[in-house]
């Protein structure tokens, strides 16, 4: 999981997926919200997930967590 | 029947604000609004102008453009957030300006951003049943900064005010359908009422905008594209046969993501956004007044335009031009 959104989030950026930190916030990856909103419709149909944003998940591990959680 | 779009024409109030004049009252930047927005300065209302005066210019051009005469509109369909008053309807008092008939059918429709598409669905309906027969005229006509809550950096800078007109003319063999949905959700994108004085409630609410961003934007994207392509999916078209699409202007990020989902050429889409922000439902026609008036589409082009807002609502509507 952690590996698929690390992924899509580097296609996303251009960058090699080494250069990605699971625990860096989203901001500091350079993405704003509307990055993330689009991001986020991208997981949504690539994981078959529904994703409710909120302040709080703001890098790539507590994503992980809330999708898993998910169920 | 159906109907074919015989004019158009548009009218912007003459104060421009640039993204610097927002910088004097707001924490922000034009560097900020521009990667966000793709706004760089909208169009608001001064003393001496009014949704009226907006309108009205907006639908004088559009006749003009058509050739037609006051006395030979049989409707008009104003679409608005809020007219100038509560009531009177901001259409009747259009028709009295533009010297229309006292038997013209006068109404104004608030469907947000999708008020444009679900004014010409309603006029494709008198069409229809035979209740008009020769010609009409959608206009809307907003004013967003009367809305915007220009305290709140996140939002004020998206919005302008505008009017754009469209005059139709009954067409017996023109393609004309729509494509929509709505939810009731009033959470991630309202404007609230404004406090009255009424002595038996406490409400003291300001009539402002409220928008959650991210979900906005989310909604809108998947919407433009299960929208356009349920309308050309009936219509047994392929974006290939439409020779433009005209989006709701809300925020260029919307229209490059919504682009980028439907894997469309990017010069199908005009935009202008850029100038004049999101004029609610004003940002189509007027779009399709500038793209008209810049030759960018011919007599005979298969046309979709597509909006998406308050509601939750969204709106495809497939046309003939």
């Amino acid at each position: 999981m952690k590996e698929k959104l690390i992924a899509i989030i580097a296609e996303y950026l251009g960058k090699d997926a080494s250069e990605i930190e699971a625990d860096a916030t989203f901001e500091d990856l350079g993405l704003d919200s509307l990055d993330i909103a689009e991001l986020v419709m991208q997981i949504e149909d690539e994981l078959s997930v529904t994703i409710e944003l909120n302040a709080e998940l703001n890098n790539i591990d507590k994503l992980v967590e809330y999708i898993e959680n998910q169920g | 029947m159906s109907f074919r779009i015989l004019g158009t024409g548009s009218a912007l109030p003459a104060t421009t604000v640039s993204n610097e004049d927002l910088t004097k009252f707001l924490d922000t930047s034009d560097e900020w609004i521009r990667t966000r927005t793709g706004i760089t300065e909208r169009h608001v209302m001064n003393d001496e102008e009014s949704l009226l005066t907006l309108a009205t210019a907006a639908c004088q051009n559009a006749l003009e453009m058509a050739q037609t005469a006051p006395e030979e509109i049989e409707l008009i369909v104003c679409t608005t957030l809020a007219g100038d008053y509560t009531s009177p309807a901001l259409s009747c008092l259009i028709a009295k300006e533009l010297g229309l008939s006292d038997r013209v059918i006068t109404m104004d429709t608030n469907m947000g951003c999708c008020g444009f598409e679900y004014g010409l669905q309603i006029a494709h309906a008198y069409f229809a049943s035979g209740m008009i027969s020769k010609k009409a005229i959608v206009v809307s006509a907003e004013g967003l900064s009367r809305h915007a809550d220009w305290t709140d950096r996140a939002t004020c800078c998206l919005f302008g005010d505008a009017s754009g007109a469209v005059v139709l003319e009954a067409a017996p063999d023109r393609k004309v359908d729509f494509d929509w949905t709505v939810s009731g959700n009033a959470d991630i994108l309202n404007i609230t009422r404004h406090a009255d004085n009424s002595p038996w409630n406490s409400y003291d609410g300001k009539g402002v905008l409220h928008m959650n961003g991210q979900e906005v934007f989310k909604f809108a994207v998947s919407s433009i594209n299960a929208r356009i392509c349920a309308v050309l999916e009936k219509n047994g078209l392929a974006p290939d046969d439409i020779a433009k699409f005209f989006l709701h202007q809300a925020n260029i990020r919307i229209i490059n993501s919504a682009i980028h989902k439907m894997g469309v050429a990017p010069e199908k889409f005009p935009h202008n956004i850029e100038r004049l922000g999101n004029t609610s439902s004003a940002t189509i026609p007027v779009l399709l007044d500038e793209t008209v008036r810049a030759g960018g589409i011919q007599r005979g082009d298969k046309i979709v335009l597509c909006a998406f807002g308050a509601g939750l609502a969204s709106i495809a509507c497939l046309l003939e031009y």
